[in-house]
């Protein structure tokens, strides 16, 4: 359960990098954001998915963009992986009328279906029944597209994790279950959280194959998720990924760290995977300092742009309020 | 005029899903025991559609609530249109999260993006001793959540003409099939189509007070009102059929004109609709009032299971009769 898969694929040096780039656009990203918050021009709270990059960046580096993702309040690292373009993701972080959901989901609820976005719910454990449908929508299309639902390590207790599994694995679904396990439901360790030491144990009950992964670990992300996506895209249905990983920045930006062991999140912090994997990339000659570092200032541009698009957009107007509840405008 | 024929609620319902079915490929019909192998639906709603359609398009599926609204949610978003069944309305509070958090509010927190255009059809009613988890009607519920619609007939006509729209309508629908009112036989044109939702229906004209009502009570202040004319009182019957977004223009005008008002529902009186209703026509028509508006429904009980006290807890005929009654003895 806990083993690589046989013939574990390796990621070409093109993958490589892509997976740096896209590591590097949420971490860029995630920087900015803090700056943003610093400056009180966010008034909302931050989920930070700093720390946990090597996962979305690696699954999305072998997703197409009509492949689909659900995913949670702790998710933006997800979107910014899934290549979803910078303007309108700050314009609705900043609640501004040209964001992608004009201001009325934020952070929260960041949706876009144009690069396969198409939830994101606030509700521990939501993404996961609805990801189903999804991938019964592609399954009834004949398609090969898969859909993801991302989670954490809280959500595996709730029911809906249960029946979502349950569902998936009898119908042989095209969908992976990515459980991003960061040690933390909220503020509660795992051990004190969940009866049973391994998450990944769990897919043995809905006869669905199941890994614990290394999940700050590129090359041991890539095999497993590769596999997982061929096999639903062959219609052998449904795999749950255990990813191990740690959030620098807590469960809400801000929030003080009494709550996890003395020491811990150092220790993680000087295990960075970000550093360590742009280290290995020049190490192994997949790319020079100089090709990284241009990188680098093309994201921090992008980034840099869609904060100044952000801030110059208007704010909805209150008309704003009766529409989208239904598909037609209800009445003044 | 259309030729006419008689059937029930259930066979009115099971004859647009089927038509819809056929007009429209991305139609789906999903939820536990729907499908011929399980018996075509716990009352055989859906029977007969998996066979003419096959068992992709309608699915039985496992008892887990959140899966079954999650499903079509998700499917819907893939371009679909799925009819999901929810056995009887209690266990609605089983998927509330995705009925509420989700399928309600997809499309406005995406800023329009999303669309989750699902059906919800429940069974629901008192009446059958099934007591305090099987018999609620918890419309108001769904009526305080923004973003989905509710509605509930009382006439097969109106099971086939409301399903047809919940079909084709691009938002969530929460369709409820009381127990009474699908069992019960009625007319129905034999090319019976789409009836629109939120617009509410005279059952009967009258001058001197409004009965509003819906579902399964709309059947019984039927009766009532006969009583009410042979007394000489003449009552305006009409039959909401859509509880939310609900006809304002047909409510507020035919109480403008007969100055009384009852609302009649088998929900709870307390927090029910009867009371958004009765508010809405006090705020409107203050000056106009020959008496205050009255609410019936069921007291704040859960629904017992003793036969006497079910019956005590539903309003019957009479109730609406001696409600009426004095209104009328006010001026």
């Amino acid at each position: 359960m806990t083993t690589t898969p046989t013939n574990a694929a390796l990621p070409s040096a093109e993958i490589q990098l892509d997976i740096f780039r896209r590591m590097l656009r949420i971490e860029r990203n995630d920087d900015a954001t803090h700056k943003q918050i610093r400056l009180g021009r966010i008034t909302s709270p931050y989920y930070s998915g700093r720390g946990q990059e090597v996962i979305p960046a690696t699954m999305s580096a072998l997703m197409t963009r009509d492949d689909k993702i659900c995913t949670i309040y702790r998710g933006i690292h997800d979107m910014v992986a899934k290549d979803m373009p910078l303007r309108p993701l700050w314009a609705e972080i900043c609640g501004r009328v040209d964001g992608t959901c004009k201001g009325k989901g934020g952070p929260m609820h960041l949706t876009h279906p144009a690069t396969g976005v198409m939830v994101t719910t606030g509700i521990v454990g939501s993404s996961m029944p609805i990801a189903n449908g999804l991938a019964w929508a592609a399954l009834l299309d004949g398609s090969k597209q898969v859909t993801v639902a991302y989670f954490g390590d809280g959500a595996a207790n709730i029911g809906a994790f249960h029946e979502a599994l349950n569902l998936a694995a009898l119908w042989k679904l095209p969908v992976i279950f990515v459980c991003q396990n960061n040690g933390y439901g909220e503020h509660t360790r795992i051990e004190n959280h969940m009866a049973g030491d391994l998450i990944s144990k769990r897919a043995v009950g809905y006869a669905m194959p199941g890994f614990t992964v290394d999940g700050n670990d590129p090359f041991d992300m890539y095999a497993h998720a590769h596999a997982a996506i061929e096999r639903a895209r062959a219609g052998e249905g449904p795999t749950l990924l255990e990813c191990k990983t740690f959030r620098f920045m807590g469960h809400a930006f801000g929030d003080n760290d009494a709550y996890m062991l003395e020491g811990e999140k150092a220790a993680h912090m000087a295990k960075d995977p970000l550093p360590a994997f742009r280290a290995k990339l020049i190490a192994s000659g997949v790319a020079s300092e100089a090709q990284l570092a241009q990188m680098q200032t093309a994201i921090e541009a992008e980034v840099d742009d869609a904060i100044a698009f952000a801030m110059a957009c208007e704010f909805p107007g209150v008309e704003e309020l009766r529409r989208d509840v239904f598909a037609e405008e209800i009445p003044a | 005029m259309s030729e006419m024929v008689t059937m029930t609620g259930q066979q009115a319902i099971n004859l647009a899903l089927a038509e819809a079915m056929e007009r429209d490929p991305k139609v789906l019909v999903f939820g536990e025991d729907v499908a011929d192998r399980e018996g075509g639906g716990v009352s055989g709603t859906t029977r007969g559609l998996s066979t003419r359609f096959g068992d992709d398009r309608v699915r039985s599926t496992p008892i887990t609530e959140q899966a079954i609204i999650g499903a079509p949610i998700g499917a819907a978003m893939g371009g679909y249109k799925p009819v999901a069944e929810i056995m009887l309305m209690n266990f609605t509070a089983v998927a509330m999260d995705m009925i509420v958090n989700h399928a309600a509010k997809l499309r406005f927190m995406s800023g329009g993006q999303s669309q989750v255009p699902i059906v919800i059809r429940t069974m629901t009613g008192a009446g059958y001793q099934t007591a305090g988890q099987h018999a609620d009607f918890l419309e108001a519920w769904f009526c305080h959540t923004a973003g989905i619609k509710v509605v509930a007939a009382s006439n097969p006509a109106d099971f086939k003409g409301l399903m047809l729209s919940c079909i084709d309508d691009p938002d969530p629908c929460m369709f409820i099939e009381a127990g009474v009112a699908i069992r019960t036989p009625g007319e129905l044109a034999v090319d019976q189509g789409k009836i629109p939702l939120g617009k509410a229906r005279i059952h009967q004209a009258g001058t001197d007070v409004t009965v509003i009502s819906y579902s399964t009570q709309f059947l019984r202040c039927i009766e009532a009102v006969k009583e009410l004319e042979e007394a000489g009182i003449s009552v305006e019957l009409i039959d909401l059929r859509t509880i939310s977004p609900w006809d304002k223009e047909c409510v507020l005008a035919s109480v403008e004109k007969t100055g009384r008002a009852v609302v009649v529902h088998e929900a709870l009186r307390s927090f029910g609709v009867g009371a958004e209703i009765a508010a809405t026509i006090s705020e409107e028509l203050f000056g106009k009032l020959k008496a205050p508006v009255r609410r019936l429904g069921a007291p704040y009980s859960a629904v017992p299971f003793s036969k006497p006290l079910e019956t005590a807890f539903l309003v019957q005929p009479a109730d609406v009769v001696a409600c009426v009654k004095e209104l009328i003895s006010r001026g």
